[in-house]
């Protein structure tokens, strides 16, 4: 047993203190403000504070923290992407990650457990094919394998999927590929954020922003004005919400994502499966669930309610895939918001608004890239200048027609 | 020991009908009607489940489907619940997360470090060093988790069944009979559901000692009987509320999705435990589940009772008790003032002893933690604290908890239902109620049975009334009289820390204090952070003395403090009733079975099965699909393409349509001639291409590519309504099929087909004929997709099978020869046609892939023509090209997806390959930066494991460049 499980039995008194503190009103002036408690916004208080010294930081959320995408998301971390921007990127999340429990002190259960992406169709494998190669072509460990492999690997699964549609014929598999414990990153950040200084106020909505000559002003809140020079959203779905309120246009559309978990099952599948084909990616959580979604709703909606359609749907697919699962039982079902960008790559930097930063288009890939988008939004923000690594995912693509297409692979890209 | 009781009215087991099963190695006698939870008790069992996190000894609690802990597999299912399961003959049960044994457990070592293991004990450790985490992780992934899955099970296909309503019912007990009686004799049609395999709700187990609660449930249920218009369905669950009054029913065989205009939510309350020390001992139970256990199963729960009470209910159950033979010791009350009605004397003459303002402070188990064997009680403060220097000691072996209840309320929630804490109750009650949901009885805070039975009487008649069947006054929803039926604070410190909170995740109070202290101080992050209401039974039972709890930490109101989100499903559903027979549509040509006869080796094209090639007894499959390839250069093929997407748009703005649709111009296309149409989406992306056959002024024929026609035609319907255009859409790929004859023998074996002019002068390349083949109405396209002279035939898909035979026929002579989709790839690429989604991608505009040419000449508008013209304007990244490869050359070949590589750099990408061509050499399309487009350089490629292939930049197409295959007449 470790040794730090032996100060709770030795100590009267539970020996922690509070993660974050509840500061009772907001201050008249912020260096920064971040509006949403997420784990990007949290991440992005922490990075301000660790890399830039930045600490008169207020994070405002108008619920809790973790409550928007980070706590509905389905924990899948992987940097095996399409564009070499993407890759990139991501990989620079997964490196993070990696190395983020004991940073933050805090066991993030950072889990690597292979990712694999079937194909059922030539087109698919080629597809999987040309991601293997751009990601061997940067470092990242990413292989085309075979059915055997799979199935060795996955015992349980039927690689012809239940003999009435095409055959998984070979997949994209990525060894590191991992899942983590999604609300615990937004802890993390926050107790990291909330030591050094930065001030975290949860029930506090964002009602409006003051621009003056084109510049961000302040923030109104329902507990009052903010003065500040800086802005960051990071609030994910609601992101058009905030966008309308400095009066820039951006392409991003909301559409929801729905997600289900089972009741909990002793360990069986060590991998993370994603079916482009069968609409569904699952995995088995540390405690013992099986957590699975599939692609976005095909429609635009802000709304989290559950359809029946989404878990009838989820499981023909688990069931075409692991005929033995039949009995097992779901025993929860939500959705969240995903805004989507035209080309599946996110939304990130300055803009047009000077002092007002985006951390945006976050569809369904947004928790992975928690860490990286955290430390180079940070930047951003301290230098007023994109980082190198967003550069790319700058809003004026859209303008300039330079898109980061990873649409070809990331339809059900978890 | 037996447990039974001697036979009584009302019961649900059937004893004429003994039943044997297994338990944990043990051979156990039953009757029909009994769940296994039942079944043992009434053998005397009382240990039948280990709790998840530190193992503890668990047994009967609820009866009503929530025993989270007792959880069993057979060996083909798993996470059964005890007290939903009915037994059956030959059942062999093992309690579920046991090692060893329910009894012997040697997890139960857990217990003796809870110490160690606080609230998210897991978050402050194992994570450093790095190194160890993955062996901790795995010992704790072990740990965690409930029951282990079958490999081999195998699960029969469940149908689904639709139904359709004016009102559902949930819950058939006082409330939920009276409201679908009151609705149905107003006219509604009424599905009335209750997931317990009888109807009668509490009726069935509260109260039965009162004659006139069996004679009003008989009345009740007389009368749903006479109402042809109630269809009632017990062993039925309503798992989920869904926009608009769709709702999941889940029995034990099939999902029903039904469609009501209005949901009237009758579903009653749980009961709730108390906290005190120990609370989870088998033997501790909730009065209720006594009572269940008595009136419906005819099972004694112990011999000497202690009752925990806190409302009237505590004394009801203390009488049944009596009744039942056992002695019941005590009954703590845990109100000051204890209990005003009329009960507490009958209690009272029954010899009970009551005592006011006390607890239960701890039940004390056996040696080993598996019965109980007393009650320690206490007096409480004016405050309710526990006076632990005044304990005494109760002897019994069972202690029942009556102290409050919580809404069953989550269908209500799930429709946008919001509920509110009432003090006249204790309890949340609906506040704000959607559009068409009803509640009433106890859900509604209603807990008197004669007001139960008038207040579903009420929302039968308000029901009736939103859906214009009834004129009348509605009453009013009957308030509360008397004590509140729950206690606002059930829960009693204790600091031995076997207080739990959540029994499904072995939370107890303390575990709340430290989570608070950390700063999960709101609802939602406690829950979180402390994963209370996270386990199968989904806080049904915790989830409201968590909030009781975080209220007193937060000096907050239950209102102020907030509850989690219900969400779907209500009782936990197997996948196998939500996929039903897994339905997966798969299509056939109306030509398939000649493909079977003649060989062809079928692959799976999207949801279509087409001829990949035709196998040749001897010959390997590239041989076959080369063969084929060179049957068509040189004699005459015939491929079926009746997958191909078949649209007929027709209207005033046909052309109009269509030129906004795709990138060309088809305002002034001559009747009686195609063109290549190339659609792109509003970014300028190549989403599509096929081919625009105008056949006359108003009316245009298209094709689209198998893969993409289903989108496409969606699309066009999307942007048909968005513009309003004067237009008639069909979708005719189903009802017309599609042969290519192609080859230059082709024109010769149509000819004697056909009334159609074939003469190059009269039915030139890219000419488009109405006429007859074969006998069949057909429309005839020249097209050149293989690069040869070729008819595509068009024919209804009833008539396809005898027009593909007598082509066949009549070819016989010159040698023809079927030919599947992987020779028709190789050749469109010896052709140079590209292929949408394969040599293009989710970013290729038509400059890059040199289709540019499609685009039409000062268009006022088409889908994508804003955005191109943007990217006209830029400098091209890169460039779709022609690549060939040495003939004689022994190296690697890459494949499709295999990346160039210049200067260190990903340069391009090959889209297409063929290895074995026509030619003679392999040729591939790739896309390559523009510095490397030219024809003649050299590219390398990186192949599997690294190696290199170089190849030769080529102009496209590669074969027969100058398109004279389709110009000359071809020869005799």
């Amino acid at each position: 047993m470790p040794y730090r499980l032996i100060k709770f039995a030795l100590s009267k008194t539970h020996p922690e203190r509070r993660m974050f503190r509840a500061p009772a009103k907001l201050k008249d002036e912020y260096d920064a403000v971040i509006i949403g408690g997420g784990g990007h916004g949290l991440a992005a208080a922490y990075y301000l504070a660790h890399d830039h010294g930045m600490t008169n930081v207020a994070v405002v959320d108008k619920g809790y923290i973790g409550g928007g995408g980070t706590g509905r998301n389905t924990a899948i971390i992987r940097s095996n992407y399409l564009t070499p921007e993407g890759v990139r990127f991501y990989q620079g999340s997964v490196e993070l990650f990696q190395d983020l429990s004991r940073e933050l002190d805090l066991n993030l259960f950072y889990s690597e457990r292979g990712h694999f992406t079937l194909a059922h169709s030539p087109a698919s494998l080629r597809t999987q094919r040309w991601r293997a190669e751009v990601n061997k072509h940067l470092g990242i460990e990413s292989e085309v394998v075979g059915p055997e492999f799979i199935k060795r690997t996955v015992p349980e699964i039927d690689l012809q999927v239940g003999g009435k549609q095409a055959p998984i014929s070979g997949a994209l598999y990525h060894p590191p590929g991992a899942i983590a414990r999604h609300d615990a990153v937004a802890w993390a950040y926050a107790r990291g954020a909330d030591r050094r200084g930065a001030e975290i106020h949860q029930q506090t909505a964002v009602t409006g922003i003051d621009i003056r000559d084109g510049e961000v002003a302040g923030v109104h809140t329902d507990k009052g004005f903010i003065k500040t020079k800086k802005v960051l959203s990071a609030v994910a779905g609601w992101t058009t919400h905030i966008t309308r309120m400095v009066g820039l246009r951006t392409p991003l559309v909301i559409h929801p994502l729905q997600a289900l978990v089972t009741e909990p099952l002793k360990p069986w599948l060590n991998s993370i499966v994603v079916s482009a084909s069968l609409h569904l990616y699952v995995s088995q959580s540390s405690r013992g669930e099986l957590v699975t979604g599939a692609s976005l709703d095909p429609y635009e909606l802000i709304s989290m309610r559950s359809t029946l359609g989404f878990a009838e749907g989820l499981g023909t697919g688990l069931l075409d895939l692991f005929p033995c699962l039949g009995d097992i039982k779901v025993m929860r079902q939500w959705a969240g918001l995903c805004d989507m960008t035209p080309d599946f790559s996110p939304l990130m930097g300055t803009t047009p608004v000077k002092g007002f930063y985006l951390d945006a288009g976050w569809g369904t890939w947004g928790f992975k890239a928690t860490p990286i988008c955290g430390k180079t939004i940070a930047f951003t923000l301290a230098r007023d200048q994109d980082h190198e690594l967003i550069k790319a995912f700058n809003l004026s693509r859209f303008e300039q027609f330079e898109l980061v297409g990873e649409k070809g692979a990331a339809s059900v890209g978890h | 020991m037996d447990r039974r009781l001697p036979p009584r009215g009302g019961e649900w087991i059937d004893r004429s009908r003994p039943v044997e099963f297994r338990f944990e190695g043990a051979a156990y006698r039953g009757f029909e009607g009994d769940v296994v939870t039942s079944a043992l008790w009434a053998n005397d069992v009382r240990l039948m489940g280990r709790s998840f996190k530190y193992h503890r000894p668990r047994g009967l609690y609820s009866l009503a489907g929530h025993d989270a802990n007792v959880m069993l597999e057979d060996g083909l299912r798993t996470n059964l619940r005890g007290d939903l399961t009915a037994i059956a003959p030959g059942l062999d049960l093992h309690a579920v997360n046991t090692v060893g044994g329910v009894d012997k457990d040697w997890l139960q070592v857990m217990g003796r470090f809870s110490r160690f293991l606080p609230v998210g004990f897991y978050y402050k450790a194992f994570h450093t060093p790095r190194l160890l985490f993955p062996f901790y992780e795995k010992q704790m992934r072990k740990a965690a988790g409930l029951g282990r899955i079958d490999s081999a099970a195998v699960s029969d296909p469940s149908p689904k069944d639709y139904a359709f309503g004016d009102l559902l019912v949930v819950g058939a007990g006082p409330a939920g009979l009276s409201g679908a009686i009151a609705a149905a004799e107003h006219g509604l049609k009424v599905m009335l559901v209750d997931e317990q395999p009888r109807p009668g709700g509490s009726l069935a187990w509260q109260g039965a000692e009162h004659p006139d609660v069996s004679h009003t449930l008989n009345g009740l249920l007389e009368r749903v009987d006479q109402l042809d218009n109630i269809e009632l369905r017990c062993g039925t669950q309503a798992a989920g509320w869904y926009a608009d009054h769709w709702v999941a029913l889940a029995d034990d065989c099939r999902l029903t999705k039904l469609r009501a205009k209005a949901t009237l939510v009758a579903a009653g309350c749980f009961e709730q435990p108390a906290v005190f020390q120990n609370n989870d001992l088998p033997g501790v139970m909730l009065g209720s589940a006594a009572q269940r256990l008595m009136h419906l199963y005819a099972v004694k729960p112990f011999d000497r009772a202690v009752v925990l009470a806190a409302n009237s209910d505590g004394y009801r159950v203390a009488l049944d008790l009596h009744a039942a033979g056992v002695v019941v010791a005590a009954i703590a009350d845990l109100r000051q003032d204890g209990e005003p009605t009329a009960v507490a004397q009958q209690a009272a003459d029954a010899g009970i002893a009551v005592h006011r303002g006390y607890a239960v402070y701890e039940a004390v188990p056996t040696r080993g933690n598996k019965r109980v064997r007393g009650a320690v009680i206490c007096p409480l403060d004016r405050d309710g604290n526990p006076r632990t220097d005044s304990v005494q000691q109760v002897d019994c072996d069972g202690i029942v908890v009556s102290v409050g209840w919580a809404p069953n309320g989550g269908l209500i929630s799930q429709a946008g239902g919001r509920f509110a804490y009432s003090e006249r109750i204790g309890q949340l009650r609906p506040q704000q109620l959607p559009e068409g949901i009803m509640a009433a009885g106890r859900v509604n805070g209603v807990f008197d049975l004669h007001d139960q039975i008038n207040d579903g009487r009420r929302a039968g008649l308000a029901a009736a009334a939103r859906l214009g069947q009834y004129e009348g006054d509605v009453p009013d929803i009957p308030g509360h009289r008397g004590a509140p039926p729950s206690h606002p604070y059930p829960i009693l410190p204790h600091e031995g820390k076997k207080n739990f909170v959540d029994f499904d995740e072995d939370l107890h109070l303390t575990d709340f204090i430290n989570a608070h202290q950390e700063g999960y101080d709101n609802i939602e992050l406690m829950k979180r952070f402390t994963t209370v209401g996270m386990g199968p039974s989904q806080g049904k039972l915790s989830n409201i003395n968590a909030i009781r709890i975080l209220a007193r930490l937060n000096g907050a109101s239950i209102n102020e403090t907030g509850t989690t989100t219900s969400r779907p499903f209500h009782q936990p559903v197997p996948l196998r009733l939500l996929a039903g027979r897994r339905f997966h549509p798969q299509r056939r040509t109306p030509i398939d079975r000649w493909h079977a006869e003649a060989g062809a080796q079928m692959v799976h094209a999207g949801a279509w099965l087409r001829p990949e090639y035709y196998q040749v007894d001897g010959r390997s499959r590239d041989a076959c699909i080369l063969a084929e390839a060179v049957n068509v250069r040189t004699g005459v093929g015939l491929i079926d393409v009746s997958t191909l997407g078949k649209i007929q748009i027709s209207g005033p703005d046909a052309a109009l349509f269509l030129e906004r649709i795709y990138t060309g111009r088809f305002t002034k296309q001559p009747v009686g001639r195609l063109r290549y149409g190339l659609a792109c989406d509003e970014t300028g992306v190549i989403i599509e291409d096929g081919v625009i056959a105008r056949l006359g002024d108003d009316r245009f024929y298209v094709t689209a590519t198998s893969g993409g026609a289903a989108a496409f035609y969606r699309e066009m319907q999307r942007w048909a309504l968005i513009w309003g255009t004067d237009i008639t859409l069909i979708n005719a790929t189903s009802q017309l099929a599609a042969v290519n004859l192609a080859g230059p023998g082709s024109r010769d074996v149509l000819r004697e087909l056909t009334d159609i002019d074939l003469s190059p002068e009269a039915f030139p390349y890219l000419g488009v004929r109405g006429g007859f083949v074969g006998g069949a109405a057909a429309t005839v396209m020249r097209v050149g997709f293989v690069g040869e002279l070729g008819y595509e035939i068009h024919v209804p898909a009833s008539q396809s099978r005898h027009v593909w035979t007598t082509l066949m026929q009549a070819g016989r002579d010159r040698g023809i020869r079927a030919f599947g989709v992987e020779a028709q790839r190789l050749l469109r690429l010896e052709k140079g046609h590209l292929i949408v989604g394969q040599d293009t991608d989710a970013l290729t505009n038509p400059y890059e892939a040199d289709v540019a040419w499609a685009i039409g000449k000062d268009k006022p508008f088409f889908v994508g023509a804003r955005s191109l013209e943007i990217v006209r304007k830029q400098p091209l990244n890169r460039r779709l090209v022609g690549l060939t490869f040495a003939a004689a050359s022994t190296g690697p070949l890459p494949e499709e997806c295999h990346l160039i590589i210049a200067d260190g750099d990903i340069a391009g990408r090959v889209t297409s390959i063929a290895k074995q061509t026509t030619l003679g050499y392999p040729v591939a399309m790739a896309f390559v930066r523009p510095d490397l487009a030219e024809a003649g350089q050299v590219v390398q490629i990186r192949v599997d494991g690294g190696a290199l292939a170089e190849a030769q930049v080529a102009g496209l197409p590669f074969y027969d460049p100058e398109n004279i295959r389709q110009q000359t007449p071809s020869h005799r």
